[in-house]
């Protein structure tokens, strides 16, 4: 309860500073809007749903590329940690790609897919597939051999000890790349969607860049707001229960 | 061996070696050894590091296969590891995403002929068996080191194994509550008839539980002498009967590495 108060005193403070700032008329209002006009622009997008229909266009987007980045990431992880082959060509090949700013794939997915959701699926899951698949290599060469002795030893084989003792015991590598994986799919689609219009759907990137062709600082600053939000909010949803089952059971500090 | 009289060996290590290879060429782990262990024994390994005695015990579990020479239990060779021969680490190797009962039914669920109902009642009853019914939901990275290693010999016992392997399992432990667990594993095992390969580099641990204990030298590692423990069970550690016997064996054992 304490904790919550403080949280909310702090951020209604943080809105009140804004707010004597724009008072205090130093920049034009135009260039720093109030609180007052960002939270009217937010009220009529929710009102007319170009809020929530940009919101779930980007989200949308977001959760296929990811869960495709995930899938794939997963299990080709797992082979290039247990294959010396898989390891020297992919294994090299995903720690380079992995260096590259998604955004970089941008311009090759417009000339491969053209303007199109392809395009921005692309890019996500180009984000996504290689951070993913790093932690999971990463967690599954850093097990301890013993759990897997111990597993034989208990009749554990194959696919068994697939699933119940290296996928498990790898969990803290995997929760943090898939962490990692969702924030670089999260700044890749972000940059897609400024820098690229597609006529299929109106993402929060693409409010933002009508925002500024249109000079309304109030709809920047509120989509940027919307942005925040969400990135919070996949945090608390996805991540938090997993990394509070790691504290609990590994006693990690997640 | 062939005596048809005889009940045959319940473990027969026959004519086994172990040969690893390294960067400076082939290491000679465990020398050819034979050694017949009896249904319901307790036989103690002894020996300083590499001397081969926790190569054995890999041999036994099937975990690793011998160079030559073939390891037979109840007459059937072992192939590989299975539950019918557990074996106990030095390090728990709990699995710390389960918590204590999920790992006691790991073996369990391995196990065929078990209902879901049935594998709860089987663990609750061997964590009740080593005093830990109240832990049942708690966290591996909660428990002491003394609780960890009973959980893990909970999980060793629960698929009801004739075998088991230990790989100096109280070495990481305090005195105190290498004690108790000395008191306990004589309770148990006495209780359950089981047959125990026991591997540890202390020379009372052997005497105090063992029915037999097994002298190892090490380069190349091999047996060099045997003794009967005939003390009177329950044994304490410091017993003086236990300490004589123990000193004696350690002198043998110096006399061997020196």
């Amino acid at each position: 309860m304490k904790r919550l108060f403080i949280a909310t005193a702090f951020f209604a403070l943080l809105v009140l500073a804004w707010h004597l700032l724009v008072r205090a008329e130093i920049w034009s209002p135009v260039l720093l809007p109030g609180p007052a006009a960002v939270g009217e622009y937010l009220w009529a997008s929710l009102l007319d749903g170009s809020l929530a229909s940009s919101s779930w266009v980007t989200l949308k987007r977001l959760m296929i590329g990811y869960l495709i980045g995930c899938l794939a990431g997963l299990p080709l992880g797992m082979l290039t940690a247990r294959s010396n082959t898989l390891n020297d060509t992919l294994g090299v090949l995903a720690l380079g790609l992995q260096t590259l700013p998604s955004v970089c794939w941008v311009p090759l997915a417009l000339i491969w897919f053209g303007q199109s959701e392809s395009a921005m699926l692309f890019v996500v899951v180009m984000g996504t597939l290689w951070s993913v698949l790093i932690s999971v290599d990463n967690g599954v060469r850093n097990l301890p051999p013993i759990y897997t002795r111990a597993a034989r030893t208990m009749g554990s084989t194959g696919f068994h000890t697939l699933r119940h003792v290296i996928l498990p015991a790898s969990m803290p590598y995997v929760i943090s790349g898939m962490k990692q994986g969702w924030a670089f799919a999260w700044r890749s689609l972000m940059a897609a969607e400024i820098y690229v219009t597609l006529l299929s759907g109106y993402g929060l990137g693409h409010l933002l860049h009508f925002g500024r062709e249109l000079n309304a600082m109030e709809q920047v600053t509120g989509v940027m707001l919307v942005i925040v939000l969400i990135g919070l909010l996949a945090d608390k949803i996805l991540f938090s229960p997993w990394e509070r089952f790691l504290h609990r059971r590994w006693g990690l500090n997640g | 061996m062939n005596d048809p009289q005889a009940p045959p060996a319940k473990l027969l290590i026959d004519g086994v070696n172990k040969t690893f290879r390294n960067s400076r060429g082939e290491v000679l782990a465990l020398d050819t050894t034979t050694l017949a262990v009896d249904e319901g024994e307790f036989v103690c390994l002894v020996g300083p590091s590499g001397c081969g005695k926790s190569t054995l015990l890999n041999l036994v579990s099937g975990l690793d296969t011998p160079t030559h020479g073939r390891v037979l239990m109840d007459g059937n060779p072992v192939t590989g590891p299975g539950s019918e021969r557990m074996v106990m680490f030095q390090e728990h190797a709990l699995f710390p995403w389960l918590d204590v009962l999920g790992n006691v039914l790991f073996g369990l669920k391995l196990k065929p002929g078990l209902d879901a109902k049935e594998r709860v009642d089987v663990a609750k009853y061997y964590l009740k068996l080593v005093g830990l019914e109240r832990f049942l939901k708690a966290s591996i990275h909660e428990l002491s080191g003394g609780m960890r290693q009973r959980v893990a010999l909970a999980r060793a016992l629960a698929p009801n194994p004739r075998v088991l392997l230990m790989d100096e399992p109280f070495a990481a432990l305090d005195a105190m509550t290498r004690e108790q667990l000395y008191a306990d594993l004589q309770k148990i095992s006495a209780a359950q008839k089981k047959t125990v390969l026991f591997v540890t580099h202390n020379v009372r641990e052997a005497v105090c539980l063992g029915d037999r204990v097994i002298l190892f030298s090490p380069n190349p590692g091999r047996i060099r002498e045997q003794f009967k423990v005939a003390l009177p069970r329950p044994r304490d550690i410091n017993d003086p009967a236990l300490s004589v016997l123990a000193g004696e064996i350690t002198r043998a054992l110096k006399s061997h590495t020196a």
